[in-house]
């Protein structure tokens, strides 16, 4: 048997790039840049060379696009499914939690 | 050239719910539909990521008029049937496939030609890989490890998908919240022609507890306490994910009363809480002395906890 291997957290302390985003996630700086623009996710830092994003940004940008190859939704409907699956994912979590 | 061995006839037109001769708009309605009943970020369905693939499968032939009539031409036969392509199958290696993972079906019928045109130079990092797994709540506090069965597809000089399985060992870090996502870098599906491999994404489960209850890094643990316990303000042992401590009630407590223990909740920055909710547990009257006993206290200790309710009209 190998060694394990170390998983990364995605979650509010991870940080990536613009680079390194679009590296994980297969994308166009462009793609990520109007994925800010629709308020999907907000980077830290002001300019573009100096933005830092969450794990949780990345996980989000990786559903945009699952969403978009396989609904063709554009990023306005991204946005919209996005805001309710995580809402329902809280209350599922809450449920779960109480049952 | 392909080594021809059976697979299991798939009935496309039967995935997708459509007719035979349905039109390219009702087989593009069927998909979107099937699609977010199945989508992985949509569904809750259990078998939903399986049900998702045979359904992109299916539509992937049954969109391109061309994989359609190769396909139709085979005729009609049962779901599940064993297959082998006719000796004269020839597909003219058309367009690229966008998926890692097809049937043994598909592949006899468009796999090694799917990518053919491109084959030795053709270069390419490998497909993310996407998966969940379940750990307990102390596990999520300590941090564990967990054995994986990976699935991987291999991609051959020919362009054809060479399915393994292989084990990997994953190493979780403490601090993972319900639905965390993590990545494993170069852990997902091998890199086409030397091309890197391409990523795992797991999402943490954390399974049901005995005792906590869990919100993000937050757990809530019921405590139950004696009237005694509670009005008297005494110490108590407590549990926590780290160890038992000693709490101190406050005097005169009463069920429901919840007390917060910092940073005694799951690891993070800053780390969570755990509330403790005090549930106070009368003894039972066993016997006429046990009786005696709480008379008297009915009788020194007047109260009515009805009396907000009473002075309602």
């Amino acid at each position: 048997m190998t060694d394990p291997i170390s998983a990364l957290l995605l979650d509010e302390t991870a940080e990536f790039s613009l680079a390194e985003l679009c590296a994980a996630c297969r994308v166009s700086e462009d793609l990520v840049v109007e994925i800010v623009a629709e308020g999907i996710v907000e980077p830290m830092g002001r300019e573009r060379m100096h933005w830092r994003f969450t794990g949780v940004a990345l996980t989000r940008v990786q559903r945009v696009v699952r969403l978009q190859q396989d609904f063709g939704v554009n990023l306005a409907g991204a946005a919209l499914a996005i805001d309710l699956l995580e809402q329902i994912e809280r209350l599922r979590r809450a449920q779960r939690s109480f049952d | 050239m392909c080594n021809i061995s059976a697979v299991e006839y798939k009935d496309y037109y039967t995935v997708m719910g459509v007719a035979r001769d349905a039109s390219a708009d009702e087989i593009k309605r069927a998909y979107r539909k099937l699609a977010r009943k199945f989508h992985p970020d949509v569904s809750k369905e259990k078998d939903a990521e399986a049900r998702f693939k045979e359904v992109g499968e299916a539509y992937e032939v049954l969109r391109d008029p061309e994989k359609r009539a190769a396909y139709d031409a085979l005729g009609t036969r049962k779901a599940g049937e064993e297959f082998r392509p006719p000796p004269d199958w020839q597909f003219d290696r058309g367009g690229d496939t966008d998926s890692g993972l097809h049937s043994d079906f598909f592949e006899q019928l468009f796999g090694g030609m799917a990518r053919g045109g491109r084959r030795t130079e053709f270069r390419s990092r490998g497909f993310d890989a996407a998966g969940q797994v379940e750990i307990t709540l102390e596990e999520a506090f300590r941090g564990t490890e967990r054995r994986l069965s990976m699935q991987r597809v291999a991609i051959d000089e020919r362009g054809r998908e060479q399915p393994t399985t292989q084990q990997i060992n994953v190493r979780i870090p403490a601090g993972v919240v319900d639905g965390q996502q993590i990545r494993l870098p170069a852990q997902g599906q091998p890199g086409i022609g030397g091309g890197p491999a391409g990523d795992l994404f797991l999402e943490v489960r954390l399974l049901k507890h005995r005792w906590y209850r869990v919100e993000g890094r937050d757990v809530t643990l019921d405590l139950p306490v004696t009237p005694w316990e509670a009005a008297l303000g005494e110490t108590v042992r407590v549990p926590t994910l780290g160890g038992r401590v000693d709490l101190k009630l406050p005097k005169g407590s009463q069920t429901d009363r919840q007390l917060r223990l910092r940073g005694r909740g799951l690891p993070g920055n800053p780390p969570g809480d755990q509330l403790v909710v005090l549930k106070i547990v009368t003894p039972p009257a066993r016997s006429a002395a046990d009786e005696a006993l709480y008379k008297e206290m009915a009788s020194a200790l007047s109260m009515n906890p009805r009396q907000a309710m009473e002075d309602t009209p």
